[in-house]
């Protein structure tokens, strides 16, 4: 109790937390660069780069190896992550994906952009926006799962790196998107 | 070259403390990512109608900032390429599953790690994006056993970088994938004057000398060069644990840097004959015997598993045995004698192949050792040096006696053991954290 009034007095309440005026992003290749320098130090010290749709599927698969382990061990995909006494939590990926979504909060918190809210074109009501996200999210770690990799994993480091299926796999998410822009353009514009 | 860092290479519980580096980077990931509006669907979503090309443009900054970087760490020799992790190239998968990506871009909205930016600053979007990518990942796990030969072995093609595809210097792809970027945020910049209808006469001057810095440092690397076979093997250090007569009388293991010329003088990596036949039944070690004779010798006589992999064709074999090195992984390579096992022995090592010994004395004292009693096999008296001293009756390869000696009849032989795992298992957790 001590503790809380202490903080209060100090203006530290949430409701100033959460309503700091909101800031503008900082500029594209500024971002880019210190993006970058993050994946080259990632790179650098640990051989490993950056990545997030592996630890949904490693997320995934630990709850499955929980509820029925003996399915885990008949599926060769989710054997390699979970078979036998194997963890699949105990991979680089998973504090990587716990500490984006605390970073990325953080960051949220200074700028003030942490809102409740849609973000959506003018054209669409808020619950088409969820059931697409939905659907474009269900199709994308899919996607990632079969490409081995996401934007993180293969487009950013892939590329880094210079590995030419990576290149190939950026090349192909770009072509993907572009060529259904117009078709839903409703969606955003 | 001690970059990357051994301990990273081995994450798990038990180095609590590679979490928190790891969790760092994530943490650094996130941040930078909503600080660029990545957490705002419609921002990455303005990316497919030319109005906003904020992904394009902090997308391949990213790219060239970590890459010029990198390579500079390449060229002056303080990181081993070989180490880091270069995507393996599964062609059509990577383009189906590319292309699945970019329709679940433009309908969703995100990426998975944008939308976990998203979601942690309360975009209801990026939730549902984050629900649907669990649901995705599970579809996934449980639909991949129809078309796991697809997605495992067709078009599979191992670590291949841009410049094996284009058969061009290290130094030629960096400048080149560079001045590709810089060209294309010109032409994004353009699309967001003429598309966006946005005023570009704002933008910062400082883009311009980003641009430059970038050029020079990737005109370094191109000066620079790669590292060649020789320089890398200079540099290249083995750890051994020896034991050590401490001053009050105990024995105690410590650990012990050599340069591989040491080590290769110390005998530390050429192991005997009855070593690698025990090693051969040891299931704690994942073990390739590689047999860099010509194809001819190696149909005459070779040790049953062997692999056939001539020293002159070796170093294109290089990039598989990197991208399918097991942390137990152990390499022997032999010979008839040992004279062209260190000349592979050498190349292995300074490209970073973990866990390399040669074979001791050869195939000659593995057959002096094993073929006593095969009846097939006879000495030849003053065979010329490189070559087996025994005669055939035929190329049956490995169907000799000797190629495959009874393991009850050797159960128990007598060696100085020398192989030695370098995995890092530092429990102490200190150095580097």
């Amino acid at each position: 109790m001590a503790l809380a009034s202490k903080s209060v007095k100090k203006g530290f309440d949430l409701k100033t937390l959460f309503n700091r005026p909101t800031q503008p992003y900082v500029h594209p290749y500024l971002g880019g660069m210190i993006l970058g320098i993050v994946l080259f130090l990632a790179l650098f010290l640990t051989g490993n780069g950056l990545g997030s749709s592996g630890a949904t599927s490693r997320l995934v698969t630990f709850v499955q190896d929980q509820i029925d382990p003996a399915h885990v061990d008949r599926t060769p995909y989710l054997l390699k992550m979970a078979g036998g006494d194997k963890n699949p939590l105990d991979d680089w990926l998973v504090p990587v994906f716990f500490g984006a979504l605390l970073g990325g909060f953080t960051s949220g918190l200074i700028g003030g952009r942490v809102k409740l809210e849609t973000t959506k074109g003018p054209q669409v009501s808020d619950r088409t926006r969820w059931l697409l996200a939905f659907i474009g999210g269900v199709l994308f770690l899919y996607g990632a799962r079969m490409a081995r990799g996401c934007t993180s994993g293969q487009a950013l480091t892939g590329g880094a790196v210079l590995s030419a299926g990576s290149w190939t796999v950026m090349l192909s998410i770009f072509a993907g998107a572009y060529a259904l822009a117009y078709f839903v353009r409703k969606l955003w514009n | 070259m001690n970059f990357p860092l051994l301990a990273f290479q081995n994450v798990s519980a038990q180095n609590p403390w590679t979490y928190l580096v790891f969790g760092l980077i994530g943490f650094a990931f996130g941040f930078v990512l909503e600080l660029s509006g990545f957490g705002n669907s419609r921002k990455l979503a303005a990316q497919f109608y030319f109005k906003d090309l904020t992904v394009l443009k902090v997308m391949f900054t990213a790219v060239i900032t970590a890459m010029t970087l990198l390579f500079l760490s390449v060229s002056l020799g303080i990181l081993d390429y070989n180490q880091v992790w270069v995507n393996p190239t599964y062609l059509w998968p990577g383009i189906l599953g590319g292309l699945i990506m970019g329709v679940g871009f433009i309908i969703g909205g995100f990426c998975p790690t944008t939308s976990l930016a998203s979601a942690s600053t309360g975009k209801i979007d990026g939730m549902f994006f984050m629900l649907g990518g669990f649901v995705g990942a599970f579809l996934f796990g449980e639909t991949e056993r129809f078309f796991t030969y697809w997605h495992n072995n067709v078009s599979y093609y191992g670590r291949v970088t841009l410049m094996d595809v284009f058969g061009l210097p290290m130094g030629v792809i960096v400048l080149l994938v560079v001045l590709m970027a810089l060209f294309m945020f010109w032409g994004a910049e353009q699309l967001e004057r003429i598309v966006g209808k946005k005023d570009m006469s704002h933008e910062p001057r400082w883009r311009l000398y980003g641009a430059g810095a970038v050029v020079v440092l990737a005109l370094t690397v191109l000066i620079l060069g790669a590292p060649s076979t020789q320089e890398k093997y200079q540099r290249v250090t083995i750890l051994r644990t020896v034991p050590e007569l401490q001053a009050d009388g105990t024995v105690k293991d410590v650990q012990v840097k050599y340069s591989a010329e040491e080590a290769l003088q110390k005998r530390l990596v050429q192991i005997s004959p009855a070593e690698l036949f025990k090693a051969r039944y040891d299931q704690k070690l994942k073990l390739t015997m590689i047999d860099v004779r010509p194809e001819a010798q190696y149909n005459l006589f070779h040790v049953r598993g062997a692999l056939n992999l001539p020293a002159d064709t070796l170093q294109q074999h290089i990039p598989e045995l990197l991208a399918t090195a097991a942390p137990n992984a152990v390499y022997v390579v032999m010979s008839n004698d040992e004279t062209l096992a260190t000349e592979a022995w050498r190349l292995l090592v300074a490209e970073g192949v973990p866990n390399v010994y040669l074979l001791e004395g050869g195939l000659n004292a593995w057959i002096a050792f094993f073929g006593e009693n095969d009846p097939q096999i006879q000495p030849a008296l003053g065979a010329p040096a490189g070559y087996l001293n025994f005669t055939f009756p035929a190329a049956l390869g490995d169907r000799y006696q000797a190629a495959d000696p009874d393991p009850i009849e050797y159960e128990h032989l007598e060696f100085e053991p020398k192989i030695q795992l370098q995995i890092k298992r530092d429990k102490s957790g200190g150095g580097c954290g």
